[in-house]
């Protein structure tokens, strides 16, 4: 009888490998190991086995039970994994197919440096201050000295509204719009639409400029030159190489302009910088004391200074851009690359 | 300002390179733009010797040559008679230019070759000498170039100088600055007038009516001129300073100009009606014809130089035409004046005559160099015109022109200002340099008086300016300011500004900056009426072209210019938008209104082409799907857009106000197809505009927490046949009012019209979601709450119920 069990079991694990589908698995359990199924029948038949046989038998069939059992479940688990498999490999996609296109816009390259070095001064304490862009000629030029009749008029070209109303020249008048509404100390960055009636490659009548005014007790040129020098490093990289030199204008002095060695052509004198190798990249100077007279700050208590920046200038010269116009053609293929 | 250093050498000594000189100059606030060669118009003419000269055997005029330039030998043909073999000439070389523009060819003269051109004086344009060729020193070395040979090279700076350094607008000047900066000594010229015993006071008098005007004029004559050209060391140095050689007294007036800085003039004595000036103010509309012959009508308040009877100059600005300087010329009045200087700028400004003369005059001359440049220039009359001055000169002075005199200093606010530690000794030695006078007055203050040049330095502050000048600005130490303990950043209007920017780009929508002006015909291409407030235009009035001549009233404008230009390129598909302001017109002497808005602009396809997507072209609904996700994240509720078909340049189908509460901030809708076809659009195109003002007002910034609930959400989805032109939130509306608490949202998820459906009506389907935050709710529950609030709905706008 032992020996039948042996053969049957034998049996059945040559049949598992034919039964390739899960009716066929089952229809193998059933038949052998199923309530009518041949192994149960063998059971039944425990009678007809000796006496001394019998424990044995039982233990037997028992192990043989367990190990069909085991086998049919194996290659069943095994037939599952395969068919995910199949359904995975059905749904392979190319995986080079361009994306479904996700476009984040643009922002406008002066934008993104007047961020940049509105962030910059942030660090240092500046607070962002607006102003009208359409504005007296008080606060556009008198309250900054430069009376009517002046020849520092020359310096900026200007749109008239009426005889004493202009589109600003410059940010500058937000300096003294702010030193009348409060007292030192005052550290302001004004950024924002400037105009003046100038177009070619390098003027467009409208453009963005920064100004900054730092007031307080006790601040001097070294100060302005330690801020401005830092904001270039920030800016153009801490290798940049500047130089402060003398200038004039009416509501500074003493006057600098700032420099840094050409960023083209590292000093040697290309087109960009006109051959000398500099580019002027900001305009500054200690307060004039006449302009703290006109706001009501007394020139012996505080001491401040002054500067203020084109941003397409700093802009043109990041990027590399030499035509200013394109900053205001809105052309996508230039903006899509900011 | 030009300066050539060939003449900048005459009133000082330069040891540096023209380039070092121009770094000098320019960390001492004299800006050189350009250093550039200057010289006589000639090239490639060489230092050559004839080596032997024969008679040509066709003309008795001509010689034939031979000429060595020391390393080859050519054949010459010349006519000059002092050709004479041995001498040292100027040899033009096949390919020399010389003045004029001529380029000297190989040719053939009467049969024999000539490979080149032996010069005169004349022909090279430094000297007058015509009568042969020029007879070079043997000495020099042959195949030289003939300007390194005979020092004709010259370098001119271009120098930008500010308007505050009116005392640099001359050599001298320059050359001072220079003098102070190397420590070189200063060469004035050397001016001695010798005077003939005729007197002055008996030919002329000045009479000045307006001293307001004109504080001191003075005046030489000098008589017995010839009239001819200049001497080439004169013309020379006027050329290379971009001035044009005209004649020998012309050119003295301006010799002198730019050598002092004094503008001068030359009258035709014969010319000035009763032999005398009067100095005085136009009148209303009187004319005058100047020397570039332009007849102008002036201004009451213009200052005019007269004779006896009639104007013969605009002060300061222009001679006039009917006392100018001719051929025949033989008695002068020299004219050397102080004007007023913000007169003279007014009448050249109104008169759009911008002169070398008035733009010296306009920023002020040195009040006491008057005197010296009127004997300077009648020195060199007598000497280069062969003329007799008159003994003594006029100088009216009838008022005395302020200078600035003992200036207080404190060295110690001059180290407090520029941050550095010098002594005062060193201040004094600086101020010293530059012509000042420095006295002490007590240990902590000196007194300064600056030269009378020196028209900018009235104040402390101006001698601090010079003082680091000079000691150098970058000298000066680096240091940084103490903090300010103040907050820094954004503003509240920045700070939301940025928010739109990342909010915008985020969505795909990508930032345009365009000119604050705009075209005026942009309100008839946008379709306004007459009394539309966004034809309330600030004008500029003296605007660069029409197309930029008035401040935009909305963005609308200019965002569909960005899509034109772009649209012409090929660029047909586009999300964009716009931070900026618009500008309203006020009353006269009012600044106009500004609202800063952000606009915005879709137009093409709603997707890229690419194998994903079919082109389905960007609707109203991309741009109102756009700002509600621009509203939620700015948590502004709640937020209706109302249908408006106000603004004439908007489809009046697919328009809509934008509400906040009861606030109107701003519009969204299909650009009117009359607008595009003006515009040559061929898209449509959908804008919105906000105000920031008004969205600000209800910006949170504060975001309100809710309990997330934990139990489950019941939907019920229910169909409505309403008539078409019910708009679908006035049924949701009558939904929400209900006041339900279970009721979480009422949206639309389908709207449909056409077949199956009566005429006139539109079937909308809602989806309603009903939840608790404390339990899970029961059908019975919910079907009590749908059912009372779809009742009400029906009764309410008169919805029928789909399917009963």
């Amino acid at each position: 009888m032992l020996k039948t069990l042996d053969e049957l079991e034998k049996k059945v694990m040559l049949e598992l490998p034919g039964a390739t589908s899960e009716d066929a698995l089952n229809e193998l359990r059933t038949r052998y190991l199923g309530r009518k199924g041949v192994l149960t029948q063998m059971l039944r038949q425990i009678s007809a086995v000796t006496a001394e046989e019998r424990p044995l038998f039982g233990k037997r069939s028992n192990e043989i039970k367990e190990s069909l059992s085991q086998a049919i479940d194996g290659a069943l688990e095994k037939l599952k994994l395969s068919r995910k498999d199949d359904i995975l490999l059905k749904e392979t996609i190319d995986v080079t197919l361009p994306g479904r296109a996700v476009r984040i816009g643009h922002l406008h390259p002066i934008t993104r440096v007047s961020q940049e070095i509105c962030r910059i001064f942030a660090r240092m304490g500046f607070n962002v201050v607006e102003g009208p862009e359409v504005e007296t000629d008080y606060y556009n030029f008198e309250a900054l000295n430069i009376p009517k009749d002046h020849p520092a008029r020359d310096m900026q070209d200007t749109f008239y509204v009426e005889e004493n109303i202009v589109l600003r020249t410059h940010t500058s008048p937000v300096q003294i719009r702010t030193m009348e509404k409060m007292k030192p100390p005052v550290r302001i960055l004004s950024p924002g639409r400037v105009y003046r009636p100038d177009s070619d490659v390098s003027h467009t009548p409208m453009f963005h400029q920064i100004e900054g005014l730092m007031v307080d007790k006790g601040i001097t040129f070294g100060d302005l030159k330690g801020t401005l020098t830092y904001f270039l490093k920030q800016i153009f990289g801490a290798d940049i190489l500047l130089r402060f030199r003398p200038s004039f204008f009416p509501f500074t002095e003493p006057s600098a302009e700032v420099d840094i060695k050409c960023v083209m052509c590292g000093g040697k004198g290309c087109r960009v910088c006109g051959q000398s190798g500099w580019l002027e990249i900001l305009g500054s100077g200690m307060v004039d004391p006449a302009v703290f007279e006109n706001v009501g700050y007394d020139p012996e208590e505080v001491t401040g200074f002054a500067f203020g920046l084109g941003v397409e200038r700093i802009a043109m010269l990041k990027y590399g851009i030499s035509d200013i116009r394109l900053f205001f053609e809105n052309d996508w293929r230039f903006l899509e690359q900011f | 300002m030009k300066v050539s250093l060939k003449w900048l050498r005459d009133y000082v000594d330069v040891d540096l390179e023209p380039s070092a000189l121009a770094d000098c100059l320019t960390m001492a606030g004299l800006e050189v733009d350009a250093v550039e060669a200057a010289g006589p118009a000639f090239d490639q003419v060489v230092v050559a010797r004839i080596t032997s000269v024969r008679p040509h055997p066709q003309s008795e005029k001509l010689f034939l040559c031979e000429v060595t330039t020391g390393t080859e030998s050519l054949p010459i043909v010349c006519g000059a008679p002092n050709t004479r073999s041995g001498d040292t000439v100027a040899l033009a070389r096949v390919g020399a230019t010389i003045p004029g523009g001529f380029v000297i060819k190989s040719s053939r003269i009467r049969g024999e070759v000539s490979e080149g051109m032996l010069c005169s004086e004349e022909e090279l344009g430094i000297g007058e000498d015509n009568t042969g060729i020029m007879v070079l020193s043997p000495d020099l070395t042959l195949g030289m170039d003939l300007k390194d040979a005979l020092g004709l090279k010259d370098t001119v700076l271009d120098i930008g100088v500010t308007p505050n350094r009116a005392d640099c607008l001359s050599i001298i000047g320059i050359a001072r600055e220079v003098a102070a900066i190397t420590g070189k000594t200063l060469r004035y010229p050397e001016i001695d007038v010798t005077e003939n015993s005729e007197e002055i006071a008996g030919i002329t008098s000045v009479s000045i009516m307006d001293p307001d005007l004109c504080p001191r004029y003075t005046a030489r004559i000098i008589k017995n001129i010839t009239i001819k050209p200049s001497p080439s060391w004169m013309r020379e140095r006027l050329e290379a300073v971009g001035l044009r050689a005209i004649n020998n007294i012309v050119d003295i007036t301006n010799f002198v100009m730019m050598e002092l800085g004094q503008p001068l003039h030359a009258f035709d004595y014969r010319f000035l009606e009763e032999g005398r000036i009067v100095v005085r103010r136009s009148r209303e509309g009187e004319h005058f014809v100047s020397l570039d012959e332009k007849d102008r009508a002036l201004r009451s308040d213009t200052l005019m130089i007269c004779d006896g009877v009639k104007p013969v100059a605009i002060a300061g600005i222009m001679g006039g035409l009917n006392s100018e300087v001719k051929d025949d010329t033989s008695t002068i009045l020299l004219e050397s004046a102080y004007f007023h200087p913000p007169s003279i700028r007014r009448s050249s400004r109104w008169l759009g005559m911008g002169t070398d003369a008035a733009f010296r005059f306009e920023r002020g001359i040195d009040p006491e160099g008057v005197v010296r440049a009127l004997n300077r220039a009648a020195q060199l009359m007598a000497a280069l015109g062969d003329g007799k001055v008159c003994r003594g000169s006029i100088d009216e002075y009838p008022r005395q022109i302020e200078t600035a005199k003992d200036i207080p200093l404190r060295p110690k606010r001059v180290n407090e200002v520029l941050g550095i530690d010098i002594q005062a000794a060193e201040m004094v030695r600086i101020l010293e340099k530059l012509e000042m006078t420095v006295s002490q007055s007590d240990d902590a203050h000196y007194l300064v008086t600056p030269p009378t040049f020196r028209v900018d330095i009235t104040r402390e502050i101006d001698l601090i300016e010079e003082i680091a000048r000079i000691y150098g600005f970058n000298h000066i130490p680096v240091t940084m300011p103490g903090a300010a303990g103040m907050p820094a950043g954004e503003n509240p209007e920045q700070i939301l500004e940025s928010a739109l920017r990342f909010a915008l780009t985020g969505m795909g929508y990508t930032e345009v900056i365009t000119y604050s002006f705009i075209n005026p015909v942009s309100a008839e291409q946008l379709g306004l009426k007459d009394d539309d407030p966004l034809r309330d235009f600030v004008i500029i009035s003296n605007p660069l072209t029409e197309e930029q001549s008035v401040l935009r009233t909305s963005l609308v404008y200019n965002l569909l210019d960005v899509m034109n230009r772009n649209a012409r390129v090929g660029c047909a598909d586009l999300k964009m938008f716009e931070i900026g302001r618009v500008f309203f017109r006020r009353k006269e002497g009012e600044l106009p209104e500004e609202r800063a808005c952000v606009g915005g602009l879709i137009t093409g396809n709603r997707y890229d082409g690419s194998w994903h997507n079919k082109g389905v072209g960007a609707d109203f609904y991309d741009l109102k799907g756009c700002l509600d996700a621009l509203f939620a994240d700015q948590k502004m509720q709640p937020l209706r857009f109302v249908a408006d078909s106000s603004r004439p340049f908007l489809h009046p189908g697919r328009s809509s106000r934008i509400l906040v509460g009861q606030e109107t901030v701003g519009f969204i809708g299909e650009i009117h197809p009359d607008v595009l076809e003006r515009m040559d659009l061929k898209n449509r195109a959908i804008v919105f505009q906000l105000d920031l003002e008004t969205l600000r007002l209800f910006t949170k910034g504060k975001i309100d927490f809710r309990e997330v609930s934990k139990f489950p959400a019941s939907s019920r989805d229910m169909a409505f046949l309403v008539p078409v032109a019910m708009e679908g939130e006035t049924l949701c509306r009558t939904g929400y009012e209900q006041h339900e608490v279970l009721l979480e949202n009422v949206a639309i998820f389908d709207v449909y019209t056409g077949e199956n459906l009566p005429e006139g009506m539109k079937s909308l389907g809602l989806r309603f979601e009903y939840r608790s935050t404390k339990r899970t709710l029961t059908e019975e529950e919910i079907n009590v709450a749908h059912n009372r609030i779809v009742k009400t709905m029906v009764e309410a706008t008169g919805a029928k119920i789909r399917g009963e």
